[in-house]
């Protein structure tokens, strides 16, 4: 034979090498791109308790607020009898952030028409789950919110 | 070919070049069909030509635009407010992008209903059908941009629904956002899908698109063709394309009116410690979607609601996808009633959802 490169095994050789190569190619390129796009962990909000800057006498009663819960938002009620509540303000829908409807008197979620009642729980619409609760204690003029209710 | 004598010398230089003279045959021979359905053979053209616009209204609002949370919206303000003819710019890139998705779901449901998708345009209607993701894409990221409340809650919602994949939702809601939560990373992120990702994948399917109408010419509607009798038929150059220019120049008229009547609105700026707006609302090409998971109820058989209305659009999504090789009595060439009946009851779905989504209480 006067061409090694006729040869069919030798030929099978070269094209698997070349195969291999670029799929080794392939993997060494689309592996740091694909870890690039993945965002680094960012430190989970550490807060388990925060003191509000609002004083227990400006919460009128039947009315809800929105405060800052480490990064994410949270929502102080003032029931019609006068009793504080927190609870995480994150609609456990689709992560809407909720309001306090004084005209039904319940906590609701504008995005998809969700309601919750005064203890959290999801009475209404689509929302699956209940609003985490947290514990509230005013304590002279400020408003201790925690984790762990 | 016969060399023309009305060219003159620049384009027989360029021609021993480039091969003008092939390029002018394919366009002479390019022929439309004429019959009852003629009609929608415009609106693919109009939607390209609106891509046309959405690209150099987009070219021009990168010159000023900044993308990132703190800036984003105070720049596109100074563009709506101090730069001449900032408002313009912006306001046909809005109603231009509306306009095209319009545009496109007529083209994509008259190619439906007509049984266009039959062999062999299976990857015509393939490459369409990824299209219109696509333009869908273009939308949902180029919301968030302006990053104003509506905007803001529209992401956390459309971002969460990705979550509701089984398996890998939380990892692909996490790489949607750049993060747990939508916040400046997800606004860098939907940036350069919006610029840069999404107008290269298109550029490449239209391409593709626009080949293969070229290859196989413009479908005759089954209907038509079981009519029988001569076709008649019109040159695409100069005739067609002189009427699909009355079209365009139409469409940029009424752009202009609505960008002047009717400019984009900024409203206020995104903050994640207020409560999502009363009547907050998606863009109207999601609201059927957005009205569907409002109905949905919290628990479906034991599953989340949402999980099951996610699954259901996405398997709804591929159906329209595979419904070329599902249908077979359309790839036959025989009428397919119940594959036409499938086209009229996703658009009468559609509008109705569309239309409660517009008109039915906030609370109810």
């Amino acid at each position: 034979m006067a061409y090694a490169i006729d040869d069919p095994s030798r030929r099978r050789f070269v094209n698997w090498f070349l195969g291999t190569s670029a799929g080794a190619f392939l993997l060494a390129v689309l592996y740091p791109v694909s870890r690039y796009l993945v965002p680094p962990p960012s430190g989970e909000s550490a807060a388990g308790t925060v003191t509000l800057a609002i004083k227990p006498e400006d919460v009128k009663p039947n009315t809800g607020q929105i405060f800052k819960f480490g990064s994410r938002p949270g929502i102080l009620v003032r029931t019609a009898a006068g009793e504080l509540r927190a609870f995480s303000a994150v609609c456990t829908h689709l992560n809407c952030t909720v309001q306090y409807r004084p005209d039904f008197g319940q906590i609701w979620c504008a995005c998809h028409n969700g309601h919750f009642d005064l203890n959290g729980k999801n009475v209404e619409g689509p929302p699956p789950r209940p609003l985490e609760a947290f514990a509230v204690n005013a304590r002279g003029n400020q408003i201790v919110v925690s984790k762990g209710a | 070919m016969e060399p023309v004598e009305t060219h003159g010398a620049v384009w027989r230089w360029l021609d021993r070049r480039i091969g003008l003279a092939d390029l002018e045959y394919l366009a002479r021979k390019k022929q439309v069909p004429l019959h009852r359905h003629t009609i929608w053979y415009y609106f693919g053209g109009m939607t390209l030509f609106l891509f046309a616009i959405q690209v150099a209204t987009g070219i021009l609002l990168l010159f000023y635009y900044r993308p990132s949370a703190e800036e984003a919206y105070e720049s596109v303000q100074f563009l709506m407010a101090e730069v001449e003819f900032g408002w313009l710019i912006r306001s046909i890139h809005a109603w231009a992008a509306n306009m095209m998705i319009f545009t496109l779901f007529v083209h994509m449901f008259s190619v439906l209903l007509l049984g266009v998708y039959r062999p062999p345009r299976e990857i015509t209607w393939f490459s369409g059908v990824a299209l219109m993701g696509l333009a869908m894409g273009f939308g949902f990221t180029g919301y968030l941009l302006p990053w104003n409340e509506l905007a803001y809650f529209a992401t956390k919602v459309g971002t969460e629904i990705t979550g509701a994949v089984p398996l890998v939702g939380s990892f692909l809601r996490r790489l949607l956002r750049g993060g747990d939560e939508v916040t400046g990373a997800t606004l860098t992120r939907f940036y350069g899908i919006h610029v840069a990702v999404l107008p290269l994948l298109t550029a490449a399917l239209v391409g593709l698109h626009l080949f293969l109408v070229q290859k196989h010419g413009m479908s005759v509607p089954p209907s038509v063709e079981r009519g029988g009798g001569p076709l008649r038929t019109m040159p695409f150059v100069p005739n067609f394309l002189l009427r699909d220019m009355v079209g365009w120049l139409a469409a940029l008229a009424g752009l202009a009116a609505l960008a002047a009547f009717l400019p984009a609105e900024l409203g206020r700026k995104a903050d994640p410690f207020v409560s999502a707006p009363i009547g907050i609302k998606p863009e109207w090409y999601f609201m059927f979607m957005f009205q569907t998971l409002k109905y949905l109820p919290a628990r479906i058989l034991g599953i989340d609601g949402e999980v099951v209305g996610v699954l259901g659009f996405g398997l709804g999504g591929l159906f329209l996808l595979l419904i070329p090789v599902l249908d077979r009595r359309t790839a036959r060439g025989e009428p397919s009633r119940l594959f036409f009946w499938i086209g009229i009851a996703l658009i009468v779905y559609m509008l109705v959802l569309t239309y409660l989504g517009y008109t039915a209480s906030a609370t109810k």
